[in-house]
């Protein structure tokens, strides 16, 4: 099969060869990698365990971390949903306490899948894990919408940034609720296309997301980004699943989002240089973990 | 990236909370003990840049530990690996310092092995999990753990790159890198041969055999790396 380089590239190879966004991702990581189905389904299933571990722990109990700077956050939402007083309902809830906790075990040298990068290793758990509770799937099939999530993510990582450094936490925090939501789409039986729509949404509506973690620890302001990213992702799947297309097509999204990445000053990129890291709270929590003159 | 795979994007499997200064940091540890490939009893660190900075809230002095006890950067162990190292009486300690004009994240081992041999280890962690060592007891070395690594300390003989290849051609084993430093002409040199399989024990056997030489390290490679990250 032919290595699809753009979205547009992507859509056309799924069309001509009827097949899904997971489908394609397996028939290329099979035809390159040498591997069976089978190899690959168990390693993805390994890989959904520890998704799915990292979004329940703090959830459980109250995990922190290293340096105590986050913490407790996930297991304050779950008591929350349990009361069943939420505003917006017990998916949207859920899915903001799995991507805390997700967080909250990386913050707490936990184990996490880098999906795409650490800071970001709640969003994707999060979204997908809630969408497969409500709807009602299997792990098989949300082992299947992981390999569509991976699809969309190859786009990226070959036109585009995944690291904070270079491109912002849109390139983080945005390719991950981007790969969400074209996954979960695919998962409502939506078309390539329409998962591809809702990337493009995710990306427009995370567009210009600066990277200012204080202390430079992946803690704050990346746990609560983690939530919204999550909650980004289910929303636009409803938004897409509804009919509802993106004027802006996703390698145009893409592209922008690339760029807009690039111009960020190196202060927002992951540098600690601006944003919230150095505001005076910022600076204050930094001198608590490290110290004066660090 | 410009060929992108289905695990580089969902992935890797690791122990938080970061690719550079946690992951890395196992890694680094890790290939540290291999080189030394020896019972361990004393591990300094010389913590350098960011690493000297951060290593306490990134968890890098953990990381680095438990890549010393032959962790990899996604054993749940990692976490103590602190308390482990003390269980096991392996002497430890952080020295934050400025080695001079190296990658921020890079760190210094100085240890000293059961027969009281010291070693210095300089490596540094480049980036999503990936890493370099750059000097084994002052000798440039290019290493990154990917590869089976064959290194070697030999009298600065004539032919002796020549007979090293050769046997290696002989064994079928494709060299991808091969860098060679001489510090002082004449003495010792280190050679670092990066090879496409690892290398079977009669082979290291017959490498040690080549006139002049005095040591010959074999590395495997250490757990995978990944994409960027942070
Ligand atoms: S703010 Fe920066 S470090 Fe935090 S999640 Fe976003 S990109 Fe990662």
């Amino acid at each position: 099969m032919k290595i699809a380089k753009s979205g547009a590239e992507l859509i056309n190879i799924c069309e001509e060869n009827h097949i899904s966004l997971s489908e394609y991702a397996i028939a290329r990581e099979m035809e390159s990698k040498g591997l069976s189905r089978e190899t690959l389904f168990s390693y993805m299933h390994s890989t959904l365990s520890v998704m799915r571990e990292a979004a329940t722990l703090g959830r459980e109990k109250e995990v922190y971390s290293l340096s105590g700077l986050i913490g407790g956050d996930a297991y304050k939402l779950q008591q929350y949903l349990n009361s069943g007083k939420s505003l917006m309902g017990s998916a949207t809830i859920k899915a903001m306490a799995m991507a805390l906790s997700a967080s909250e075990v990386n913050g707490s040298m936990g184990k996490i899948v880098a999906c795409p990068t650490a800071g970001s290793c709640g969003i994707l758990p999060a979204a997908l894990l809630t969408a497969g509770e409500e709807l009602g799937k299997t792990d098989d099939e949300l082992v299947q919408a992981l390999f569509a999530s991976s699809a969309v993510g190859m786009i990226i990582g070959m036109n585009a940034t995944f690291a904070g450094a270079e491109g912002g936490c849109q390139a983080e925090c945005g390719s991950a609720a981007a790969m969400a939501a074209a996954a979960i789409v695919e998962l409502m039986g939506g078309t390539p296309e329409m998962s591809l729509n809702a990337a493009a949404i995710v990306f427009k509506n995370i567009l210009g997301l600066v990277c200012d973690p204080v202390a430079g620890l992946v803690e704050i302001p990346c746990a609560k980004r983690n939530a919204s990213g999550a909650i980004s992702a289910l929303a636009t799947a409803d938004l897409v699943m509804a009919g509802v297309a993106s004027k802006i097509p996703f390698d145009d999204a893409l592209a922008a989002m690339y760029k807009v990445g690039r111009e960020l000053p190196k202060e927002l990129r992951e540098t600690a240089l601006g944003g919230v890291a150095i505001t005076p709270t910022g600076l204050k929590y930094k001198e608590q973990v490290f110290g004066k003159d660090a | 990236m410009a060929n992108v795979g289905v695990f580089d994007v969902l992935g890797p499997i690791m122990i938080g909370p970061s690719s550079s200064h946690t992951a890395g940091a196992a890694r680094l540890g890790k290939i540290a003990r291999t080189i030394v490939g020896k019972e361990i009893k004393e591990v300094t660190f010389l913590l350098h840049g960011s690493f000297s900075k951060t290593y306490k809230g990134h968890g890098t002095d953990r990381a680095l530990v438990a890549g010393i006890l032959g962790m990899n950067p996604d054993d749940a162990r990692l976490r103590s690996s602190l308390e482990l190292v003390k269980q096991q009486g392996i002497k430890i300690e952080f020295v934050p310092t400025d080695l001079g004009d190296y990658h921020p994240n890079t760190v210094k081992f100085l240890i000293k092995d059961i027969d009281d041999v010291t070693w210095e280890i300089l490596g540094s962690s480049i980036g999503g999990g990936l890493i370099k060592i750059d000097e084994i007891n002052g000798n440039k070395v290019n290493l990154t753990g990917e590869y089976p690594t064959i290194i070697t300390s030999n009298e600065d003989v004539p032919g002796t790159l020549a007979k090293i290849s050769g046997i290696l051609y002989d064994a079928g084993i494709n060299i991808a890198s091969m860098k060679s430093d001489r510090s002082q002409k004449g003495k010792e040199s280190t050679l670092t041969f990066e090879l496409d399989h690892e290398v079977p024990l009669e082979v290291v056997e017959q490498i040690k055999l080549i006139q002049g030489m005095n040591h010959v390290i074999t590395i495997n490679p250490v757990g995978g790396p990944n994409n960027e990250n942070c």
